[in-house]
């Protein structure tokens, strides 16, 4: 029997950082080797970030940095200190809806709900970049994301409709889409 | 403001209410027929903008003071005894809090009362390279995840079951001694009518093999679980788990701690598809931790952590006998199955019936045997994946019927179209059909698909399948055996007009949240938003069953209606004395409760709630749901009844590269006989969702196994594992058929698992038509069809699949005489056949 108390070999260190995310700055002093979903998750408190398998596979943990996606998962928090971030919860203005989410609530885009955050940041960066981005550019810039419930099918039908609001169309849902042929 | 409100239609409520009477007020019930205001309506889910926040807080998200970190140690075996755990150095590392391991555990639990046969660590014996043996709880997760590398555990290995073949030839060393026959763990024979005789007589036998890998559900969240031990000695856990009532029952049982300590709360549910449906150790884990600790304790499980929970699809090898006359009628059919169940029971006894039980729904098949059988093996448990064991004879019996109609020279759709089992009617084996909508489901995808110009006419490469299907919308009996409600509501009307709902059923994010707040909304006549859900807490709530087999809708919305409907009948008796018009003329629309005959005549629902309350006390109410019997009385019988049953037909087109063959899907035509929509947007959601899953494990998904003996997880990461990106998701083309179901709430029947079940024999039927070559197996890998078209070419057989099955000594037939036999639903001996002369 071990009767000293074994000390852990590596105890971590601690650092302190600057993050900025969704325009907020955020002082944290966090171990050296935490990525920047853990950061986000447990220094920050912003769940909303999710994390399906935390090996860079299936997308859940997207978040922009600097409009651009990235896997949180796979990347070390001290890569991105004073660098704008932005989580889920930044897409919001107030209490109104990004026309993203507004969307996905009225197509049925989230099912579980676990993948969506991921997916509408990679939507955001997509759309930001090719307002009038077709079902195959969709197709593209959601390959990274993995989603068990939907087939996708709502949510390239939800992000078409946002897109067209976003160019100022008047757009509505199809009638199929929510009644079958 | 003075204490009284002031009315719609002037004057104020909660005064003069007079003398009412509410007995004599009939019981409300919901018209079968529309128009509704709500039932039907593409409405947002009324937790849609929670999760497109990232607001929704799953059990992960959990985070508590003095939260402490746990982690499991699992077994690096997939077969040994355990001789020692030494965990004293675990327990003197700097930040561990405590280290439990099989003995402070003893109790056995499992989700069927047959098969307790987990332990939440297992003590002295492990049967899977997974198998959970220790666990710590620690300051943080790296501190935890350091404390495993510091529990010493000695085994000594045994002899691996590594397949159904083995555990045929080898009933020692036993996975569990109450198996049915060594490592087989049941064993199933049952019959209706004289099968042999039919099939002699048949103008054609077919015969045919198949095999279906195992998949996984793979869902988006791992599993995790929170566990809190208050200083009044209750215990909480919060779960990501579909079946809130098991895990309740499981804490009792291994904690030794009353159920009326335990409160259990189901976390809305990152994707379940039955992966989160058994009580599961880490949930047990973590209770205990935290009773030890008197500190909250949180446990995340990692993906390679998911892949051993599994519980997904059983690996099957099926024999299929079925005889049909010149036209293609059928006249008997014998199915056997042989299922790979892994190392722990699970839902197993039932996923052996299920593979037998469903295939009389469809068409009709007058005569029918089955014989299954499901083996331990040492690989990670297999269980409930959506639609739990009927995926695999599905595959069988549509890929079978599509090589019949080719040996007849018949179109497949014609000779389903001619033998539907009809609406209100019992099949061969006791199941009570009610609606059954798939003549419309088949004519919708044959038209749409142009299925009558294009099968057998496209170019070398393309080609289309058909395939059909049917689901149950609920199990007609409970996993544990009692005569109690399978589900439970209780509504709570506010003075203010607000409605709460409170139910134990639980999302998983298919909307059942949603669903009740439409059903309450429907019938008290108010809007969705208007309503609070309550769901999944044991402390707060009424038992529902969980969110498997389909039941969720079904029978919590029954028990909505009747709630709801107990409150209106309450309402009115007050409501009509103070507007002065009979009760029966009431109507309960727009927030509004008013004459029919006059609408004028009428005051808001809070207004009507306010008056309620006045009369008779606080307004509330309760309902509940019981499915119908089922008329079966055989040993057996307990497998395959339902309240109603599902219907789809499926129509693939697939393009096959014969130089790598490579299968693609570009489009999936579906029709699904969902009885009535309550939400239609979430009804398409759902046969989207079902067609993807379908298409994964028709192309990719495999549960693969590989060195010592086939039992250690090929890929057990989200990469390896192939799933449907959006660069392999087809197109769907849905089509809705609504033929309402006297036992669904507004006619509703399932959608969640029946349109995944004809996607794969659709595929392997379109193959057929594009180059063919039959692929007898799932998933159709490009090597198999690349093998079979090479095989082909060189003038083989143009066919990938097994080629035998098991050995297996089958118990005794049970015999059951059919309903059109005269019998009564009960086993008999079976009668001498006619003309032997004794």
């Amino acid at each position: 029997m071990t009767s000293e108390p074994i000390q852990i070999t590596k105890r971590p260190r601690k650092i302190r950082g600057t993050f900025l995310v969704n325009g907020e700055e955020h002082d944290v002093t966090y171990p050296s080797h935490k990525t920047l979903l853990e950061v986000l998750r447990e220094e920050l408190a912003l769940t909303g970030t999710k994390h399906g398998c935390e090996l860079g596979e299936c997308g859940t943990c997207t978040v922009l940095i600097d409009g651009e996606p990235i896997l949180s998962c796979l990347a070390l928090a001290q890569a991105y200190e004073n660098t704008p971030i932005e989580t889920v919860e930044g897409m919001a203005d107030g209490s109104d809806l990004h026309p993203l989410q507004e969307a996905f609530v009225e197509m049925g885009a989230a099912q579980c709900g676990y993948c969506t955050p991921g997916v509408l940041l990679a939507a955001k960066a997509l759309l930001e970049d090719r307002p009038a981005a077709d079902r195959q550019d969709i197709k593209d810039a959601l390959a990274g994301n993995l989603c068990r419930c939907t087939g996708y099918i709502k949510i390239y039908e939800a992000i078409e409709l946002a897109a067209a609001r976003m160019r100022g169309e008047q757009a509505e849902p199809a009638r199929e889409a929510f009644y079958g042929r | 403001m003075g204490g009284r409100a002031v009315g719609r239609y002037g004057g104020t409520v909660g005064s003069e209410v007079g003398e009412v009477s509410t007995t004599d007020i009939p019981p409300y019930r919901p018209t079968a027929l529309p128009p509704f205001s709500i039932i039907g309506k593409p409405l947002p889910k009324i937790d849609a903008a929670a999760k497109c926040l990232g607001r929704t807080k799953f059990a992960d998200d959990i985070v508590l003071p003095r939260m402490l970190a746990a982690k499991m140690l699992r077994s690096p075996h997939p077969h040994a005894r355990i001789v020692s755990i030494d965990t004293s150095r675990a327990q003197a590392l700097e930040g561990v809090k405590a280290v439990i391991t099989g003995s402070d555990m003893p109790n056995a639990f499992g989700i069927l009362p047959v098969s307790q046969d987990e332990h939440a660590l297992e003590g002295d014996h492990v049967r899977f390279i997974g198998d959970p043996v220790a666990a710590v709880a620690a300051i943080d997760e790296d501190t935890a995840t350091q404390a495993l590398e510091l529990i010493e555990v000695s085994y000594e290995l045994l002899e691996v079951i590594g397949s159904i073949e083995d555990a045929v030839a080898n009933p020692e060393p036993q996975l569990h001694d109450y198996a049915d026959d060594g490592n087989l763990h049941k064993l199933v024979h049952l019959e209706f009518g004289p099968v042999d005789e039919a099939l002699e007589r048949a103008h054609l036998v077919q015969e045919d093999l198949f095999f279906y890998e195992g998949s996984t559900h793979l869902p988006m969240e791992q599993h995790a679980a929170v566990a809190e031990y208050g200083g009044n000695r209750r215990l909480t856990v919060w779960s990501s788990t579909q079946t809130p009532h098991y895990v309740h029952r499981a804490l009792e049982k291994v904690l030794e701690l009353p159920r009326s300590r335990i409160r259990v709360v189901a976390m809305p549910n990152g994707g379940g598809f039955g992966g989160k449906s058994d009580p599961f150790g880490h949930e047990l884990v973590v209770a205990k931790l935290a009773m030890l600790t008197g500190r909250p304790v949180k446990i995340c499980l990692t993906r390679e952590e998911v892949f051993y929970c599994h519980r997904g699809r059983h690996p099957v090898i099926m024999k299929v006998r079925t005889g049909v006359t010149a036209d293609g009628t059928i006249t008997g059919m014998d199915f056997e199955s042989y299922l790979d169940g892994g190392a722990y029971g699970s839902y197993g006894v039932a996923s052996v019936y299920y593979t037998g039980a469903l295939q009389t729904v469809t068409y009709q098949v007058p005569t029918y045997r089955f014989r299954g059988v499901r083996a331990f093996t040492n690989k990670a448990p297999c269980g409930p994946k959506r639609g739990h064991g009927t995926p695999q004879p599905r595959f069988a019996v549509e890929v079978t019927l599509d090589k019949i109609a080719e040996r007849l020279d018949l179109d497949p759709a014609e000779l389903r179209l001619k033998q539907l089992q009809p609406a209100d009617s019992l099949t061969a084996n006791w199941l009570k059909i009610g609606s059954m909508g798939l003549r419309a489901c088949i004519d919708k995808v044959v038209e749409g698909s142009n299925w009558k110009t294009c099968f057998r006419n496209l170019p070398y490469g393309r080609g289309l399948g058909l395939a059909c299907s049917s689901y149950i919308t609920g199990a007609g009996l409970p996993i544990y055996w009692n005569s109690m409600p399978h589900s439970g509501v209780q509504l709570k009307c506010d003075r203010g007009g607000g409605v709460t709902v409170f139910c134990g059923s639980t999302d998983i994010g298919q909307g059942s949240d949603s669903i009740l707040a439409y059903i309450v909304a429907e019938v008290l006549g108010v809007e969705p938003m208007e309503i609070a859900v309550v769901t999944g807490d044991t402390d707060l709530t009424p038992v529902d069953l969980g969110s498997y087999s389909s039941r969720v809708t079904l029978m919590t919305g029954q028990a909505a209606i009747q709630a709801a409907g107990r409150v209106r009948a309450v309402m009115v008796g007050p409501v009509a004395g103070k507007l002065e018009v009979p009760a029966e003329r009431l109507v309960f629309a727009g927030g509004v409760v008013f004459d029919a005959q006059d609408p004028e005549r009428g005051m808001s629902f809070a207004e009507a709630v306010a008056l309620t309350e006045t009369a008779t006390g606080t307004v509330g109410s309760v309902g509940s749901y019981r499915p119908p019997k089922s008329p079966g009385r055989y040993r057996g019988a307990g497998v395959g009844p339902s309240p109603a049953y599902s219907y789809s037909a499926c129509i693939a087109e697939v393009e096959v590269d014969p130089e790598t063959g490579i299968v693609q899907v570009p489009r999936v035509w579906i029709g699904h006989d969902i009885g009535r929509s309550i939400n239609s947007s979430l009804v398409m959601g759902q046969v989207e969702g079902g067609v993807y899953m379908g298409l994964g494990e028709a192309l990719m998904e495999e549960m693969a196994y590989r060195t010592n003996r086939n039992v250690t997880h090929k890929w057990p990461s989200m990469l390896e594992y192939k799933s449907p990106t959006t660069h392999e998701m087809c197109d769907v083309t849905t089509y809705l058929i609504e033929d309402p179901d006297a036992n669904g709430p507004f006619g509703a029947k399932e959608a969640g698992q029946g349109p995944l079940l004809p996607v794969m024999p659709a595929v392997a039927n379109a193959i057929y038509d594009a180059v063919g070559v039959r692929i007898d197996e799932v998933p159709m890998s490009p090597p198999k069809v690349h093998r079979a078209i090479k095989d082909k070419a060189r003038g083989k057989e143009p066919r990938f699949g097994p080629s035998g099955t098991p050995t297996v000594r089958w118990p005794e037939v049970t015999y059951v005489p059919r309903p059109v036999d005269g019998g009564d639903g009960k086993a008999h001996p079976r009668p001498e056949p006619a003309g032997t002369g004794g």
